[in-house]
């Protein structure tokens, strides 16, 4: 871990104002933020480690946990939320017995809501990892999951 | 001048069209509290940066938009500004809807109820229905730590504790995580308080409004209503924090921090604020007591003094006075020291008289006296956060001198440049500029090395030097031999770091020193004072703000015990035994025919002396020489071999089991007097309870003992002996008077009743001795150092949690459970080499003893280096340390002996 934050670290200066996309490229590299690297980060930027940590709590992007290999988004935006997206969700909730934020105990699916991604023609959508799946059912979800890499 | 002046005009609704006066720079809010006009605030603190988060300071601004806050407004000329209109009370009133809707505010469960600021401003702003609901979740109280209880449901993300533990004590612990209404404060990765790297000092607590942030060991003792506030001075470490006593049917409740105290201002340590209730120990010396048939027995105080003062005589008649000898407190007030001095110098006809300031800071009050001609800390606390550079030496405040650390802390904050020189990587070392990570002892060769650097590359204050000081050829043609390349191997760092220090130091002015015991707790620890000296009057630092030579007093009362002449060569007031004027003086003050005009012996020979047969009674006051001398096992011998000994305590200690006779004394909160800080502030200490059972003040006991020795002594009381004896007789301090020191104290030199007291000595390099001296000195080695067979180099010193030899901090709920046992810090690379891992026991062992420890791993080690404190009896690292002295002053090497480390199979 310490040679790939001292990669982070080497592009940038060492000052507070530097926080910020520091974070962002060792979510980067991580997927999250691992405690030691913020702790890390602290000390680069010369600052507590708890303001990093508030600032990284301030912001949707920053994650806490590693996020699993897959990572499953399910719309819950307007044009979604009219087609049935909470039905999708409901689903998905059940299948992988996770909540919305959360990662699957084997590692395999993280899952996540959005506020709509843009795909409303396709309402309601899911997507695992770049993949969109437009009109989705709730009979689809099974075969999509199973599908999706180990 | 007057361009700084600015008017304003308030239309407040009492108010009508008042014209008030700020200067340019504050805020609205300032302006206003300066001008006593009210506005409700919560988030506001004056002591911290304005946050603007709670909106209830809000005010309309003619010609501007909107409610803006006015803690966070500039305040300028010709703003005309109403505070209480309909549409503002509208909006606070909201405001405090909102705060009450969310979270969990029933006063009936609260121990903050009757003290608390939403309470207050609710009833103030009549809310009484809150028209909102919201989805909030009660989350669980942190009850991890034994001193704070955070009940986040009572918070009101005002943000106070965030900055007095980030701005204020600059710990950097909490702050606020998330977002919106999801905000709540944090710990880094939202632990419990106690996995965090919180130290406890409790500012957190004393800043919030409300009842987020409690003192356990506060709770259900009592309401703010129900106890009075006692003001007085911390008995922990020479910062000499102003404390408020908080007290309930005589106990004292809870300690916060006097917000406008000098120097502190409302700063506390874990110590400090927590460590109160030994006073209330069980264990508390409650009736003399004599050693009879090898047991001990209780006795009367007429007996038990009719037996001392018997057996002083008969010493005295058959030995002469010089046979006795004793050691006051440096724990104890100004009062009592003065009382033990006068008690050996009149009654008992000797000298012998010293005080625990010969184990710390002897080679200061000496050294600094022959460089400067007064042994005493040149500036102030308040110095310390207003400097621009700051040399850190020997000096790990914020563990031994927290509240002091939170200054030099604060000094970074504003900018200042910091150089931490310190084989550890202290705490302080993480903010530094530069961590100079020398070899133990190597000081004086780090220091001529600077002076060499500064003179070579011609960095250093001519025309101060010129016109200040003397000795200054001398200084050059001895520094010409510690050249930087020269001494790298010695202090263990390269040429190029000691040139980057020297050229640092010199480009800013003045720069400010700060050393304690790592300089002067060595064979040579005269010479590193005067060497520190050497080093700020070369660069012409001596006798301004922000700069100065600032060592750090150990016990509360230390600098007060010299100052009361506890010294074997000094009446009060720094007043020579042996200069025929004082004798004089003191003669006819204390009407007595004849006082010892020769100086008296030191601590370390008055132990050695009862070893060897020269001293046969030996009076402690309030030490506990068993586990604070070096060498343990050679202390101990001493003490059993006294054939009498006397001590005066608190508390049965691993030294009054060698007592014949032991004296039960009123402790810290039990009488009153006063301390004086390492700033040379003597502040009061106050009264709130009766020492328990027939215990009795030091000061009753001396004179007690005195009117044995047909001595009437008038004064009954810690004022009588002050305003009419001390400061009568001190002319440093004769301007102090209790009646001038019912706040803030007074820092000496304070020569008259009119005098404001003198925060920084030798103003603009105006020496007390006229002209400074510099010191042409050599570096010489610690009197121990490794070899093959004692590998590694223990250094000794203090940690955060306790306090001496814990007969105090060890009493106090928490304090153990922060701290509960000693261990051996190394670094990882000697860990790894023998084998050892961080927690496991280990066998560390010097020449004189050995002691069986934990290891804790840490890389704030160097290689090499092993390090221990001695508040644990188990494991006190005073079973190795070497019983070397320095030459002049005696102090004990007690930061380098050589010992060796083992696993234990």
């Amino acid at each position: 871990m310490r040679e790939k934050l001292q990669e982070v670290f080497a592009r940038h200066h060492g000052s507070r104002d530097a926080l910020i996309p520091v974070l962002q490229e060792i979510q980067g590299v991580f997927g999250y933020l691992p405690p030691e690297a913020m702790d890390a980060a602290a000390r680069f930027c010369r600052i507590s480690p708890v303001e990093v940590y508030g600032v990284a709590t301030f912001y949707a992007q920053f994650k806490f946990d590693p996020v699993g290999r897959n990572t499953i988004m399910v719309c819950q935006g307007t044009a979604c939320h009219v087609m049935g997206g909470a039905r999708i969700l409901e689903e998905v909730m059940n299948q992988l017995k996770v909540q919305p934020s959360q990662t699957t105990e084997d590692g395999r699916f993280t899952l996540e809501t959005v506020a709509c991604i843009g795909a409303c023609a396709l309402a309601p959508a899911m997507f695992v990892n770049k993949d969109t799946h437009g009109r989705m059912k709730p009979e689809k979800i099974a075969e999509i999951l199973n599908g999706a890499g180990n | 001048m007057n361009n700084d002046i600015i008017s304003l005009t308030v239309n407040g609704k009492d108010f009508r069209e008042k014209k008030i006066q700020g200067k340019k720079g504050q805020t609205v809010l300032e302006v206003f509290r300066d001008n006593g006009i009210p506005v409700p605030t919560l988030c506001h603190h004056p002591k911290m940066p304005p946050y603007g988060g709670c909106r209830l300071c809000i005010v309309e601004i003619e010609n501007m938009r909107g409610l803006p806050p006015s803690c966070t407004t500039p305040a300028t000329d010709g703003m005309v500004i109403s505070t209480h209109t309909e549409r503002l009370a509208r909006v606070r009133k909201t405001v405090l809807e909102l705060l009450v809707a969310y979270g969990d505010h029933n006063c009936l469960f609260c121990e903050m109820n009757g003290n608390c600021e939403l309470q207050n401003l609710v009833y103030e702003h009549g809310v009484n229905t809150i028209r909102f609901k919201t989805d909030f979740v009660p989350r669980p109280k942190d009850e991890s730590n034994p001193m704070i209880i955070r009940d986040q449901n009572k918070c009101v993300l005002c943000g106070r504790c965030v900055r007095a533990c980030q701005n204020v004590q600059v710990n950097g612990v909490i702050d606020v995580a998330a977002r919106g209404s999801n905000s709540f404060i944090t710990t880094f990765n939202n632990t419990p308080l106690m996995d965090s790297n919180c130290v406890s000092c409790g500012e957190c607590v004393q800043s919030c409004p409300v009842g987020a942030l409690t003192e356990k060991k506060a709770n259900g003792l009592g309401r703010a209503w129900e106890t009075e506030k006692v003001r007085t001075t911390c008995t922990y470490c020479g910062v000499g924090c102003q404390q408020w006593l908080h007290v309930k049917d005589g106990r004292i409740t809870k300690v916060t921090g006097v917000e406008d105290g000098a120097p502190n201002k409302g700063r506390l340590c874990v110590k400090g604020r927590f460590g109160y209730e030994f006073i209330y120990s069980e264990d508390r010396l409650k009736t003399p007591i004599i050693k009879e048939n090898g047991g001990f027995r209780e006795a009367s105080w007429d007996e038990a003094l009719d037996l001392v003062a018997s057996k002083f005589k008969e010493i005295i008649a058959k030995h002469g006075p010089d046979a006795v000898a004793g050691t006051s407190s440096s724990r104890s007030i100004n009062e009592d020291s003065y009382q033990m001095q006068k008690l050996f110098r009149t009654a008992f006809g000797t000298n012998n008289i010293d005080n625990c300031a010969r184990v710390c800071h002897a080679p200061t009050v000496a050294g600094l006296a022959k460089s400067f001609g007064s042994g005493a800390m040149t500036n102030s606390f308040s110095d310390f956060a207003k400097a621009k550079m700051i040399l850190v030496i020997g000096c790990n405040a914020t563990e031994a001198h927290p509240v002091a650390g939170t200054y030099l802390k604060n000094a970074v904050a504003n900018g200042a440049e910091m150089i931490v020189a310190d084989p550890r990587r202290i705490e302080l070392a993480d903010l530094a500029a530069l961590h100079v990570p020398l070899k133990v002892g190597s000081d004086i060769a780090f220091l001529n090395a600077i002076m060499n650097v500064l003179i070579n590359e011609n960095l250093y204050d001519k025309e101060y030097v010129a016109s200040c000081t003397d000795g200054f050829e001398a200084l050059k043609a001895k520094v010409m031999e510690y050249p930087p390349e020269k001494v790298a191997d010695i202090v263990g760092v390269s040429a190029e770091m000691i040139r980057d220090v020297a050229r640092r130091m010199a480009s800013v002015k003045p720069a400010l020193l700060v050393y304690t015991l790592g300089i002067t707790e060595h064979t040579c620890g005269m010479n590193n004072v005067m060497s520190c000296a050497n080093v700020q009057m070369l660069l012409g630092n001596v006798g301004f703000e922000g700069g100065g030579v600032n060592p750090i007093r150990g016990q509360n009362n230390v600098q007060g015990a010299c100052d009361m002449g506890a010294l074997p060569n000094l009446f009060p007031g720094y007043q020579r035994v042996d200069d025929p004027k004082a004798q004089e003086k003191f003669k006819a003050a204390w009407k007595v025919k004849s006082l010892p005009d020769k100086p008296g012996i030191m601590l370390p020979e008055m132990l050695e002396g009862c070893a060897t047969g020269k001293i046969k009674a030996f009076y402690i006051f309030g030490e506990n020489l068993a586990n604070t001398e070096p060498d343990i096992k050679h202390v101990e011998h001493c003490l059993e071999s006294a054939e009498f000994l006397v001590c005066q305590d608190n508390f049965p200690t691993e030294t009054t089991r060698f007592a014949d006779v032991i004296f039960p004394a009123a402790a810290w909160s039990e009488d009153n007097g006063t301390f004086a800080s390492s700033e040379r502030r003597v502040s009061r200490v106050r009264t709130v309870s009766k020492a328990p059972g027939i215990a009795k003040p030091n000061w009753w006991i001396f004179r007690e003992l005195a009117r044995r020795f047909g001595q009437v002594w008038e004064s009954d009381s810690g004022k009588d002996l002050w305003d009419n004896e001390i400061s009568v007789l001190s002319p440093p301090f004769a301007g102090i008077k209790y009646s001038r020191i019912e706040e803030d104290g007074l820092q000496w030199p304070c020569p008259t009743e009119t005098h404001p007291g003198t925060p920084i000595m030798h103003k603009d390099g105006k020496f007390t001795c006229g002209r400074g001296q510099f010191q042409a000195i050599d570096w010489t080695p610690p009197a121990e150092v490794p070899d093959k067979e004692y590998p590694f180099v223990l250094c000794t010193g203090r940690r955060l949690y306790h306090y001496h030899t814990r007969t105090q901090t060890g009493r106090c709920e928490g304090l153990n459970v922060l701290l509960g046992e000693e261990t051996v810090d190394m670094s990882p690379q000697d860990a790894k080499k023998l084998n050892i891992e961080h927690g496991e026991f280990v066998r560390v062992r010097s020449r004189r003893g050995e002691v069986k420890v934990k290891a804790k791993v840490t890389d704030k080690m160097q290689e090499g280096n092993v390090w221990m404190a001695f508040h644990f009896r188990e494991g006190c690292a005073n079973w190795l340390t070497n019983p070397v002295f320095d030459l002049v002053t005696k102090t004990a090497e007690y930061k380098a002996c050589a010992v060796q480390v083992e696993k234990i199979v």
